[in-house]
């Protein structure tokens, strides 16, 4: 479970995130949406302890991310993160870009990890790339390879910053597909995001967040159906 | 009559192995220097990175001073002054100390260069794999920094090597100062410089070949 108490986000004098309280069980989808510079991706970022904080706290199954003495390379194993762009390691090919971290970081043997990676690109459907390197790949092939990286590390939370936001219309789908496969298979999924179908479809919760404030959180039936919050009925009459 | 005493004497082949040994020292000063100062220089560049304003204060100033003042002003006031502070190196010594940190001082910058084209968003990805800092470096910003950054760094070896030929005024006997021996000797200035050329176009060429096939290679 992830656990999130007051936190609170400055860049210099500017707050990003004013006091965020939020609860993620097991096993749940959760959406966040909200216009640019609403402060959700930096709440992924405070999540998996890339960002540092400035009051609060995030636990993540116990244990206190920006506490002092956490050991939070191990803990980052647990939070898969797949971002905006796709960041493949140019110089690997597909399957050893995603054996490298199971190898280096969980110490795994070389044949063990090329395993884990073969499973996984398959997973993503990309079973036929093994050794193709990203450079030939499409911007939604590397997307899934990113997400089968991340997979790789048998992460027990998912975290997607936009990962379609980058890609031509004609890839978004397949990313898409890929993050309702692992949803329906229930991974427990933090997915911010601008598409209000996935949202709306996949989500067990949908979150609005404002100007650093999570304004409103529900099941996608009261977001897009009935919100309570003024801002939030804009922002979705104005991305509809 | 008087037979005419002759100081010079013609080219021989003896001459030729004379060059060619040179050439060797000329390649030994060079590959020691450049594979030290790569090192010592990948350093600085990490700290010129990392270090932000402290290396800029600190650093920064001293290593453009050795990239600013030409590298036979450095040679001759080394060789000299050194010994001062009890440095008593030989003429082989002090070129490798010189050419070392003059490396060292171009490829610093080239390593930084190489660490800031990975890029903050690549590097997050491989931190939220669980990576440690080091592993990062090692596995992502070594291999994907290095090759952006690989043919400037033929460019500073391929000029440290040609550099290298100014360790003659110190009287240590690379390719360049075998070849002041031998037009002393034979007055052929003509013939010795173009064999020089031709040894010194012989070290570069495979170099620069290797190179340009390894770019193409990860360029695939």
């Amino acid at each position: 479970m992830i656990e999130i108490r007051g936190l609170e986000k400055y860049f210099g004098a500017l707050q990003v995130l004013k006091g965020i309280d939020l609860d993620v069980e097991k096993g749940e989808v959760l959406s966040v949406i909200g216009a640019s510079g609403s402060g959700k991706s930096t709440l992924l970022y405070c999540i998996n302890g890339l960002e540092p904080i400035q009051k609060g706290s995030v636990i993540v199954d116990g244990t206190d991310v920006h506490a002092k003495g956490t050991d939070i390379n191990k803990l980052r194993q647990k939070l898969g993160m797949v971002f905006q762009q796709w960041n493949s390691f140019p110089h690997l090919t597909a399957l050893e870009n995603v054996a490298l971290a199971p190898k280096i970081v969980k110490g795994k043997s070389k044949a063990e990890a090329q395993s884990i990676a073969e499973s996984q690109l398959k997973h993503v459907g990309l079973g036929d790339k093994l050794n193709v390197y990203p450079g030939a790949l499409s911007g939604g092939q590397q997307q899934r390879l990113a997400i089968a990286r991340a997979l790789a590390m048998e992460p027990s939370y998912m975290l997607f910053d936009e990962a379609t936001s980058a890609l031509d219309p004609e890839l978004v789908g397949e990313v898409l597909d890929t993050m309702r496969l692992l949803a329906e298979e229930g991974m427990t999924m933090i997915c911010v995001t601008h598409e209000m179908g996935f949202a709306r479809d996949v989500s067990d919760r949908v979150a609005y967040f404002h100007q650093g404030v999570m304004e409103e959180i529900g099941p996608p039936e009261q977001i897009f159906g009935e919100a309570e919050s003024e801002n939030t009925r804009k922002f979705l009459a104005n991305v509809r | 009559m008087q037979e005419t005493i002759s100081f010079f004497s013609g080219f021989t082949i003896n001459d030729l192995w004379f060059m060619g040994e040179a050439a060797l020292r000329t390649l030994w000063i060079s590959a020691l220097s450049i594979s030290i100062g790569t090192v010592l220089g990948g350093f600085f560049g990490w700290m010129l990175y990392e270090g932000k304003l402290t290396a800029a204060l600190t650093l920064a100033p001293v290593l453009d001073a050795f990239r600013s003042v030409p590298l036979i002003i450095q040679l001759v006031l080394f060789y000299n002054f050194a010994p001062i502070v009890g440095l008593n190196l030989d003429p082989f010594g002090s070129g490798v100390v010189i050419l070392t940190i003059y490396t060292a001082a171009l490829v610093a910058n080239v390593a930084r260069g190489g660490i800031e084209a990975v890029g903050r968003s690549m590097r997050r990805a491989a931190r939220s794999l669980g990576m440690s800092y080091w592993q990062d470096m090692r596995y992502v910003v070594l291999p994907i920094g290095g090759r952006a950054v690989f043919p400037a760094w033929v460019g500073v070896a391929l000029g440290v090597m040609k550099d290298s030929a100014l360790v003659s005024v110190l009287g240590y006997v690379e390719l360049l100062k075998a070849s002041q021996i031998l037009i002393t000797r034979t007055q052929e200035p003509f013939l010795i410089l173009t064999i020089a050329g031709a040894f010194y176009f012989a070290l570069s060429f495979p170099i620069s070949r290797y190179a340009a096939r390894l770019e193409k290679r990860w360029a695939q």
